[in-house]
């Protein structure tokens, strides 16, 4: 058998060859670039691809590191200095960042090689990319159907082979559904586990920057590289950071798996399944399964759609044409100022985008405010409750990540609501703050990935690694390849 | 709970700074409406007992060393700016 492809192989193979010297990042790095060449036309994983700047980077790079001369993709929404960072909107088309995230930081001096502007929904407002303002990004197991969102260009990329791992961010379910769209790791860390610093803010209550990969270890990698306090982000947590990926060799019997009672509406029979066998799959390494409760998870939708564009809505107050990014012309004489802001923030932002401001706006304002803001602030307090009270009973939640497999292009679109649906499973896990993971389940009867996700209390990265890690020993989904990375 | 009506709508875009007219207006009036409609069960749940939740951390009052560190320099981020006039970012006028 032909030896796979290099960019195929998961980084913590391809560290082992290079660090041997049996491999160069220059190697790596030339068959990444044809990949990129062939399948980034017909997948727009990448909003744009610059060879040269990726042959700089490995020229420039330093002598050790665990990444060293490893190739990650990073979502538009997270600032590398001196490259364009739009979170794929016109409004701040061109704007280049005059500073690294400190995620990008931490990556750099561990030598990672970044391929900037992975494709996501504009402002990470949506479930599909469909939302980015320079056209979606496709899944490679159906170029027909969406990669998920908002994170769709970074698990496109992962799951094709046109990228080693990526990061994403996750508000609502953009790292998780994504990934179990697209058949790869998806991991969102407990909030404040990463620092936000130089990520464009949509939700500054609920985002958190994560990685997707090829395999659990590689996302234990990535986890431990990006995670620790940050003095530049007061949200961040002083919590020590555990080496992730020796917790992964810790025993994993006598876990305990809780498993809620959900909502099937809008279930697809063969995700419940998948699931299904998959519990059974980690009961037989050794984990407990018992029953939980979590009576307020189906209002978690409405409770994120309250909470999630009021913070967007003042968030995004600041794309007002003055400091950076787009200004629209025209208009002189009285009242300028404000024309130019009407006319920037209109022209500037997508119909999503405006949706989810005007909604923010809307429950924010005066009169409302009570009913709605207040009212969801509220519920987000039920919703961590059942959550502590349900991990008194067990280790780890088990859940799909997504209600059905990839959705066609096009399908949802039309319809905000049903588009917000697609998100019923991941939600709670940030209206809770906790940590959550999909990982590959299974492959339904149209050769679509599908997700398991498991859930575990603030700061327990360790223990649901450790699980994943357990489940992805026992089967061998991660390792499929779609067809469209052939 | 009063229906989100164009007219509304329209005063919410005024203050988000959006401008929506005609079509647009009634077409997304009638969206929202619907996703409020869906978020209006809520309100059916008991919470007068409970506390809001703003942010999920055990942290407050978060304070760091009060020393003197670099920003960036003051030319790179004008350069940013679609307007500027050194030491100023530059917008219409505001005062005739």
């Amino acid at each position: 058998m032909a030896e796979p492809a290099l960019a195929s192989r998961p980084i913590h193979e391809l560290t082992a060859l290079l660090a041997k010297n049996s491999v160069s990042p220059e190697d790596l790095l030339s068959d990444l670039l044809s990949r990129i060449e062939r399948l980034n036309p017909s997948l727009h994983a990448y909003l744009a691809v610059d060879p040269e700047n990726l042959r700089r980077q490995v020229k420039a790079l330093p002598a050790g590191g665990r990444l060293r001369g490893i190739p990650i993709t990073i979502k538009d929404n997270i600032c590398i200095r001196g490259e364009e960072t739009a979170c794929a909107s016109n409004i701040l088309r061109g704007f280049r960042s005059p500073y690294d995230a400190t995620v990008i930081e931490r990556l750099r001096a561990e030598g990672a090689i970044f391929i900037p502007r992975a494709n996501m929904d504009e402002f990470a407002f949506g479930s599909s990319t469909e939302h980015s303002a320079f056209g979606p990004t496709r899944n490679p197991w159906d170029i027909a159907r969406v990669p998920g969102g908002s994170s769709g260009g970074s698990a496109s990329a992962v799951a094709a082979d046109l990228a080693l791992a990526a990061l994403g961010s996750d508000t609502g379910g953009s790292i998780r559904q994504p990934a179990a769209f697209c058949g790869v790791v998806g991991l969102k860390p407990t909030y404040g586990r990463v620092s936000r610093y130089g990520l464009i803010a949509f939700a500054s209550s609920l985002d958190q920057i994560g990685p997707l990969a090829k395999d659990v270890r590689d996302a234990a990698l990535l986890l431990s590289v990006i995670a620790g306090h940050d003095p530049r982000d007061s949200t961040s947590a002083p919590v020590e950071v555990p080496d992730y990926v020796q917790g992964l060799e810790q025993p994993v019997k006598g876990l305990r798996i809780g498993l809620p009672a959900l909502s099937e509406e809008g279930l697809d029979p063969e995700v419940k399944r998948a699931v299904e066998e998959a519990v059974n799959v980690c009961a037989g390494v050794g984990m407990t399964t018992s029953r939980v409760q979590l009576p307020n998870i189906d209002k978690a939708v409405a409770t994120y759609y309250i909470v999630a564009t009021a913070e967007a809505s003042s968030n995004l107050a600041r794309y007002d044409g003055v400091q950076y990014g787009l200004r629209a012309a025209g208009g002189g004489g009285e009242g300028a100022l404000k024309e130019m802001y009407l006319r920037t923030r209109t022209e500037g932002f997508g119909a999503e985008a405006k949706r989810r401001i005007l909604l923010g706006t809307y429950v924010l304002s005066q009169g409302y405010y009570d009913a709605y803001y207040l009212k969801g602030m509220k519920i987000r307090t039920l919703i961590r409750r059942d959550f502590d009270e349900a991990f008194t009973q067990c280790d780890l939640i088990a859940m799909p990540t997504a209600p059905s497999p990839a959705f066609r292009i096009g399908e949802k679109s039309s319809d905000p609501l049903q588009m917000y649906l697609s998100d019923i499973y991941t939600i709670s896990a940030n209206l809770a703050g906790i940590p959550a993971i999909s990982i590959p389940c299974g492959v339904s009867g149209e050769g679509l990935p599908i997700g398991l996700q498991l859930l575990a209390p603030p700061f327990q990265e360790e223990r649901l690694l450790r699980a994943a890690h357990a489940y992805e020993q026992a089967t061998s989904w991660h390792l499929k390849t779609p067809p469209g990375a052939a | 709970m009063a229906a989100i009506t164009p007219e509304i709508l329209k005063q919410v875009a005024l203050l988000a700074r959006l401008r929506l007219e005609g079509e647009a207006l009634t077409q997304l009036s009638a969206q929202l409406d619907g996703i409020l409609e869906y978020v209006r069960q809520l309100q059916a749940v008991p919470t007068d007992q409970v506390e809001p939740t703003s942010h999920v951390l055990p942290l407050s009052n978060v304070l760091r060393p009060d020393e003197p560190a670099p920003s960036l320099p003051a030319e790179t981020v004008l350069a940013l700016a679609p307007a500027a006039h050194k030491p100023f970012v530059k917008v219409p006028k505001v005062i005739e």
